[in-house]
Parts: C-alpha cells; structure tokens; sequence
C-alpha cells in the first residue's frame, strides 16, 4: 500500500521562491535540527560571553594596564614577516612540488604539510633540538658565528613560519596543479624562458590562491601559542607574542585577558571579512 | 645538411605516444599555407606542438628556414622559447590578466626587448589588426572574433619566421567567421614565412590554404591543391567532408566493378587497373519508377534509408548496390512521394562521374619522402 502525505501548507513567499528556482522543500529534516543548533550554539556562545564579559567601561585602561601593546606590536611584526619569508622560499617550493618531479617528491610532500597535523608544541620541541645552542645545526650557529636563535624574536618567526607555512605551500600548490598549463605553453611559444614563464603569466595566474595562502599563514602565525612557547619562551617585548600574552594575563589580569582576545577577535573578523570578499567568493581556498 | 626543403619548414618525422604514432613527411615554402585537414584524433594538434617545439619528436626531424629545430638522431633540440615562431592556439590562449596591448607586447618582451621598445613594436601589429582602441581592455571584454585578432597578433608581434594555427576560426560563431576568415587569409598573405594551417573544417582548408594534407591517423592519406582534393578525394573521410559519393573499383576499359558491390559504365579512356570514382550527390537522378532506356549509362535500385534537410535541398541517403547520397529538392520529395523505405531508381550519366587512380595521393612536385621509416 502506498501511504500519501497529507497537502501541507506552503506560504505565498516560499511558493514564489520554488517556482522561480525550482527544486523540492527546503526545510530541515527533524533529526537534523537539533544537533544542527547545538553545534551552532557551542561555536558562537563562547564568542558572545567574550562580547558580554568584556570590560566595555574601561577597555583603554584594561589594554594599557599590560604589556598589550608590545605584544600586539610583536605579534603583528613577525606575523608579517613570517608571511613574507613564507612567500619568498615557500611558493618556489610550491612550484617544486607541483611541477616537477623526482625522487621522493611524494616523501617531502608529506613531510612539508605534516606541520599541519603536528601539534604545534611538538614543533617547538624539534625546533628546540636543532637549533638549541646544542642542538645539532644550532650548535655551529652557536660556534661559528655566536648566533643564539632560542628565546630571541627570531626564534618566534621560525616558530611561526614552522607552523604557518604549510598553509601557504598547500594552497599554492593546489592552484598550481589545477591551473591551466596551456598559458605556461603559449608563453613559451613567444619566447619567455621558463623563469619569465613563471613570473609574468604563472604567479599572476595563481595570485587570487598566492593570496588567500597569505592571509591564512598570516593567521596562522598570529595565532600561534605552542610552538613559540616552546621555542622562543615568554619574554615580555621580546618573545611574548598576543596569544601568550592572553594566557598569562588570565591568570593576574583577566580583563586584560579578555580586552587582548577581543583585539585578536577583531583582528581575525577583519582577515575572515577581507578573505571572503576577495578570495572565498562561492569558491574553495585549496 | 641542408634539406632540399630549403628555406621553409621541413617535417620529416615521427611522434609515438602510447599505442598513436604520427609519422608525416612534409614541406611547407615561405609564404605558403599548408593545410592540414583531418578529423579529431588524427594527429594535426601533435604536428603544430613537435613544430612549436612543445614535443619533441620521436624519431627523424624537422628543420626551418635551413636550421635543425630537432633531430631525434642527432639529439638536437631546440626549445619552444628559442624557435621564431608564432603559435595561434585554438581557444587563443590569451594571458587573462593582462591587457591587449600588454598580451601583444608579451613576445618583443619576452625576447629581450625594453618595456617601451616592447610596447612600440606591440603597437604596430596593433594597429594593423585594427585593435587600437581594444588595446586597454582584458581578454574577457572581447568578442570571439576580436580575440582572434590579438591572438594573430600576438603572434606575429614575435617576427616570427614560422605561423602556426590551430583551428583558428573554430571558436567562433557562424555569424562572425565568414568576415574573419577574409581577414584571416589577407593576413595570411602578407605573411612572408611558411605557415602550417589545421582544421577540420573543409572549407577552412579549402579557403585559406595554398596547399593541402589530409592526415587520418597520423598518416598523410593525400596532399594537394585544395582545388584537387576537393575534386578528387581519396578516402571516405575527405570525400565525407567535400560532400561526393566515392567508390573503390577495378577498371576495365569502360567498365568498372566496385570493391563493394555494382558496377559503373564510363567514358572508355583506357583506363585499368584499382581505381576511385567520385560523383557529385546532385548528379544523381532519382525516379521512383524504373526509368525509360536512355543516354545515361548508369541505373540501378536503391531504397531510401534516410533523408535530410539541407540548406535548400534534401539529402537522401540510398542502400543500393552501390550505396549513395543524392540530393532532390524538396518539390521532388514531395511529387514522388518519398520517404524512408521508399523503392526507387538511380541514373547518373557516365560523363558525371570522375574516374581517378587511387595512387594520385601525392601529386608530381610535391616532396617525395626522404626518410624510409616514415615513408617505409
């Protein structure tokens, strides 16, 4: 026996939207609505206590009263550079990988976007062992030109690019192999070696992608905690980066605490907002 | 060694790539259009890419204007970016992010030239193609047939010695080719070097190109003045493509037995021996009745398998021995009643069909194979 739904009610609006658009009912399946606004509910709750608690009344004050700006200065600066190392030795590498081929080339793809999976700490740790004053490339650094890089600013962009530039080197990567290499062959038909291939039609091709990689690295590195820790330690103005900042302040000071993770919070609305009006429109970031 | 080719393009070459092998033997003199025409798959893109320099050949070679370009024996090989010549891609292949005027400068740049001295010679071709005031807009501003034009210009912005396009005017609509295929050949006539042609369009080749290959699975079946192939095809495939009946048959004098079935009367020129015939679908007479005796020599049964309309005819596609395509107007369609499954008779007179040697594919003065493994 087939068993018939009873008419059910559709309203002049949605009536007009299936007509124009075609397609079947648009509401949501019962066993999917609820974990569906658990799930909603559990990502933007703890971002709106962050609104609610937030010391509002004297934010200025709460800001100032810590080490904020210096961290936020620091946090920013080797964000940046960070980014811009990325950029300079990570999209030839992209470009290797992509685009040539030898020996092990799917070993070192895995290896370079391992940092992706690894907990951070773990990188800090490695880091730690190589280029410590005894560790086994630190050493000489150490020996021959009296370079100590733990515990200094250096140590927190070699941290952050260690985390940060996987991001890059995978989006880029990705765009450079779905790219249309029939621009590449013209260009090469008009005569541009293939180093003029890549800068004047490859890296503008890919640029829309080189971006979004940016931004996310820039994110990336902004946000790293564990790996800076562990490699570049906590040393106000020196090494202590926002977000080590905020876990310190939480435990003197959290209303400082919550000002500097509204600053970050601000901060990552305005890279999300930028991203998604150049790069994410209706379109992936790989 | 310089090749009896002289000062044009000389391909004597194979290119094997997985179970495909294209095995050519051709010259193209500066100033010539070479044609080649065949169907998807028979190698024409592989020849514009080994010349181009975007795949090296597997074995044999290829020279241009008296220099090695290639030479699978010798090991030569010179890379795209070093060979002067200019490629116009099928879908053009315009650099997306850059202008007009910068997609057209690209090649003067790329070779060495300053941005300014770059952007001057750029200018020239610009204005010859009449693109001046497009000269600042992005490829995608453009219509088909504009695009067409930078990607001509682009090329030839690179002096180069050798033009190569593919498929130029397949990306555009009906409406716009027939004035940018005039455009097209004007070009092509002031071009001084040698430029090979492909397409699958007949009349593409028929009208552009001075000299003609037809290449079917990367072999060349014949090569001659559009002219001749169109008159004489020798395969199924070309005479497809210029709309004739063609049989293969053992001449006796005035008779001829066809390899598939019938037989044809035609004008004793003492001809013996393996032979094409070629006839024209509008030199068929249909009747549906069987006709009265009369000068035409040649009549037989056939019925209708299908019939489809043409511009200003209808094509009728007959089973019969042998089978044939002819074409009725529509008022006669409509007098003899016919329709799929109809019973009717064919007559052509002896005089309309084109008795040929099916040897004639390389035609006398055209270069004869040099190099025995393509040529075997």
């Amino acid at each position: 026996m087939v068993t018939r739904t009873a008419p059910s009610h559709l309203t002049a609006r949605e009536r007009a939207r299936r007509t124009a658009r075609g397609g079947a009912s648009r509401s949501v399946p019962a066993p999917l609505l609820a974990p569906a606004l658990i799930a909603a509910a559990f990502l933007v709750l703890p971002l709106a206590g962050l609104l609610i608690r937030a010391p509002w009344g004297h934010l200025v004050a709460a800001l100032s009263g810590s080490d904020a700006t210096q961290a936020l200065v620091l946090s920013l600066w080797t964000a940046t550079v960070t980014t811009g190392v990325s950029l300079v030795i990570g999209v030839p590498l992209a470009w290797v990988l992509a685009r040539s081929s030898f020996p092990g080339q799917r070993l070192l793809r895995a290896l370079v976007t391992l940092p992706l999976v690894l907990p951070p700490v773990v990188g800090g740790v490695a880091l730690l062992l190589a280029f410590s004053r005894v560790g086994f490339v630190g050493r000489y650094l150490d020996d021959w030109f009296g370079l100590t890089i733990p515990f200094t600013p250096l140590a927190v962009v070699m941290a952050e690019t260690f985390v940060a530039m996987p991001f890059l080197i995978i989006t880029v990567e990705g765009a450079l192999r779905s790219a249309d290499r029939g621009f590449e062959e013209a260009a090469a038909t008009l005569g541009a070696t293939r180093m003029t291939v890549f800068r004047r039609v490859t890296v503008p091709l890919v640029a829309p992608s080189l971006g979004a990689g940016a931004v996310l690295c820039w994110a990336r590195a902004l946000g790293e905690f564990g790996a800076t820790i562990t490699f570049a330690g906590s040393f106000p103005g020196q090494t202590e980066t926002m977000p080590i900042a905020v876990y310190y302040a939480l435990e003197n000071d959290p209303n400082a605490a919550i000002a500097l993770s509204l600053v970050l919070l601000l901060v990552s609305v305005v890279v999300l907002v930028s991203l998604r009006d150049r790069w994410l429109r209706g379109g992936s970031i790989l | 060694m310089r090749h009896e080719g002289e000062d044009g393009l000389v391909v004597d070459a194979e290119i094997r790539r997985g179970s495909f092998s294209l095995a050519v033997s051709l010259a193209a003199a500066p100033g010539q259009v070479l044609g080649v025409l065949g169907p998807n798959g028979a190698g024409k893109s592989t020849l514009l890419s080994a010349a181009a320099g975007l795949t090296p050949v597997s074995a044999g070679r290829i020279m241009l204007a008296g220099q090695v370009m290639d030479d699978a024996d010798a090991g030569t090989f010179v890379e795209a970016s070093g060979r002067p010549v200019g490629f116009v891609f099928q879908n053009y292949r315009l650099f997306p992010h850059l202008t007009v005027a910068e997609n057209v400068a690209f090649s003067p740049r790329a070779r060495g030239l300053g941005r300014r001295a770059a952007r001057s010679a750029a200018s020239h071709w610009i204005d010859r193609l009449r693109l001046t005031d497009l000269a600042d807009r992005k490829p995608d501003q453009l219509s088909g047939g504009q695009a067409q034009r930078v990607a001509l210009a682009r090329a030839l912005a690179g002096q180069p010695t050798l033009l190569l396009l593919d498929e130029p005017l397949s990306a555009l609509d009906a409406g716009t080719r027939l004035d940018v295929q005039a455009e097209l050949k004007r070009h092509l006539a002031d071009f001084t070097g040698p430029c090979l042609l492909v397409t699958h369009d007949p009349l593409e080749a028929l009208v552009l190109a001075d000299q003609l290959i037809v290449l079917e699975d990367g072999r060349i079946v014949q090569e001659g003045t559009p002219a001749h192939i169109a008159r004489r095809p020798a395969t199924d495939y070309v005479a497809k493509l210029v709309g004739l009946n063609l049989y293969a048959g053992h001449a006796d004098g005035s008779q001829v037995a066809l390899t598939g079935g019938g037989a044809f009367v035609i004008p004793d020129q003492g001809q013996h021996g393996e032979v094409l015939v070629a006839v024209r679908p509008s030199a068929l007479v249909v009747s549906n009745q069987r006709p009265q005796p009369s000068s035409a020599r040649n009549t037989w049964p056939a019925k209708i398998a299908g019939l489809t309309l043409l511009a200003d005819r209808v094509r009728l596609d007959l089973d019969g021995q042998p089978p044939a395509l002819a074409d009725v107007t529509p008022a006669a369609v409509a007098e003899l009643s016919l329709d799929a499954g109809s019973q009717v008779w064919l007559t052509v007179k002896a005089t309309e069909l084109e008795v040929y040697n099916h040897d004639h594919i390389r035609p006398e003065g055209s270069p004869s194979c040099s190099w025995r493994r393509v040529c075997g």
